[in-house]
């Protein structure tokens, strides 16, 4: 169990490690000549005008990310089922719960579509 | 005090984390390479040329150039997330490969000790992948919103509601996967496709090849490769979410997206392609991670062929694909599949 699951740490540290590394050699190695205009965000050269990170977006994305939350949660849910699927003594049974679940699912996706939630213009 | 093979193993989980790790590393130098000479043969241009034979220093001089290039903090910026967000979209494009088996085991000669190919064979192995892949979701928006500048937050928005959206896609695939193997552990699911080609997943018919459909369009919408690199299109939103960076951590970004274009590689050979199984049995002792990189390489090549061919899509038409045409017809493939594996 725990050689099955110490492997990701060990990786995450290499990788971290390797990565500060690289930005180390990169600090000691590259100039460092900042200003006003250079540092200022680009806007096809013109003075940049006010905050981009006030929250000013399209509610759009908030609603395909609850749609995501949505069907993802789904998805969760058909993994231990998509393993057990073929023990033979249950396996009709949950077959057909799981067909119940992804109907309701399936309206909810045609409520959304219906409503204009997958719509961009 | 722990015996001695459980030292001996822990030393060789660590080596072979840094064996991958460094290989990861300095994948991305062929693979521009590559990348840019196919882009120039397909355009019927020389690509590369100048620096080394047929161009072949040109990674090196590309990556010195990062190294020396100024590191530029935007003003407006927030500077500790603007410097974690290019980790965050690396980090887990590493981790992602403590959980791929590149074969089963070889007996080293001489040695007779048995060596695995693989870091771990974890019991939720190809739920691990989709839970690290997804992470890097995170380095691309806090990068944009970091930035604050109006092209990086689009552009992060933009990425983030494509890659979350066909993320479900993708997991769709996966399960139709696992449907086929009845287990989420790599190996098992390479195993159950030993045998000959007829034995791939992408030969279950009919319902494989249409999940491999449904994969490979999700994660190339996922990888932000053409025709869906939206993110980074130039026209409307100079280079998307990494507008301001620039440097090392600019080269963090690319190096994410290379890891992640040869982790979908993978991912589609061992799920779909047979993993190091031989399509048909050859009587020459050809290795089973021979076969493992050819099909990787052919991905590889796939992913590049595709990004100078095909032009990009409009933003409404890759929400309508994902949500309209890949999620009903996931959900149908859903039903078919266990219909198949129930009643045939």
């Amino acid at each position: 169990m725990l050689f099955s699951y110490l492997p990701i740490l060990v990786m995450i540290g290499i990788a971290t490690v390797m990565a500060i590394g690289a930005l180390f050699m990169s600090f000691v190695f590259r100039p460092s000549n900042p200003y006003r205009e250079k540092l200022s965000p680009w806007e096809c050269g013109m003075e940049p005008v006010g905050d981009a990170n006030t929250g000013h977006f399209r509610v759009h994305f908030f609603i395909i990310a609850i749609l995501f939350i949505v069907f993802d949660v789904e998805t969760l849910f058909l993994f231990p089922w998509a393993v057990i699927l073929s023990e033979k003594a249950l396996s009709a049974f949950i077959f057909v719960e799981m067909v119940v679940f992804i109907a309701i699912l399936a309206v909810g996706l045609i409520y959304a579509w219906v409503k204009g939630a997958l719509e961009w213009v | 005090m722990p015996d001695t093979s459980t030292i001996l193993e822990f030393i060789l989980i660590i080596v072979k984390a840094w064996v991958i790790a460094m290989v990861l590393f300095g994948l991305p130098l062929p693979l521009t390479w590559l990348e840019r000479k196919i882009a120039g043969h397909i355009q019927v241009r020389l690509g590369p040329w100048r620096v080394g034979p047929h161009g072949l220093l040109q990674p090196f001089a590309d990556m010195i150039k990062l190294l020396m290039k100024e590191d530029i903090v935007p003003y407006k910026a927030d500077k500790l997330l603007f410097v974690i967000a290019p980790l965050l979209a690396m980090v887990p494009a590493f981790a992602v490969f403590a959980a791929i088996p590149f074969g089963e085991k070889v007996l080293i000669p001489g040695l007779d000790y048995e060596l695995t190919l693989y870091l771990s064979d974890m019991n939720v192995g190809i739920l691990y992948i989709l839970a690290m892949s997804g992470l890097g979701i995170y380095g691309v928006i806090l990068g944009g919103w970091a930035s604050n500048s109006k092209y990086s937050l689009l552009g992060g928005l933009r990425s983030s509601a494509q890659m979350i959206s066909y993320e479900i896609a993708v997991s769709f695939a996966v399960i139709g996967v696992v449907m086929l193997a009845n287990s989420l552990s790599l190996v098992d699911i390479v195993r159950a496709q030993g045998g000959n080609i007829l034995h791939w997943n992408i030969l279950y018919l009919p319902v494989g090849p249409v999940w491999f459909f449904i994969f490979m369009i999700g994660s190339t919408a996922e990888i932000n490769r053409v025709p869906f690199d939206l993110p980074e299109d130039e026209g409307t939103l100079a280079a998307g979410f990494h507008t301001e960076y620039s440097g090392m951590k600019f080269a963090f970004f690319m190096l994410a997206e290379y890891i992640a274009m040869v982790t979908v590689s993978v991912l589609a050979v061992i799920l779909f392609f047979g993993g190091w199984n031989a399509p048909f049995s050859i009587p020459l002792p050809i290795p089973p991670i021979f076969w493992f990189m050819a099909k990787v390489a052919f991905f590889i090549y796939l992913f590049m062929w595709i990004r100078f061919t095909l032009p990009r899509y409009r933003y409404d038409q890759l929400m309508n694909i994902g949500w309209k045409i890949l999620l009903p017809l996931s959900l149908v493939n859903v039903l078919a599949t266990g219909l198949m594996r129930l009643y045939l």
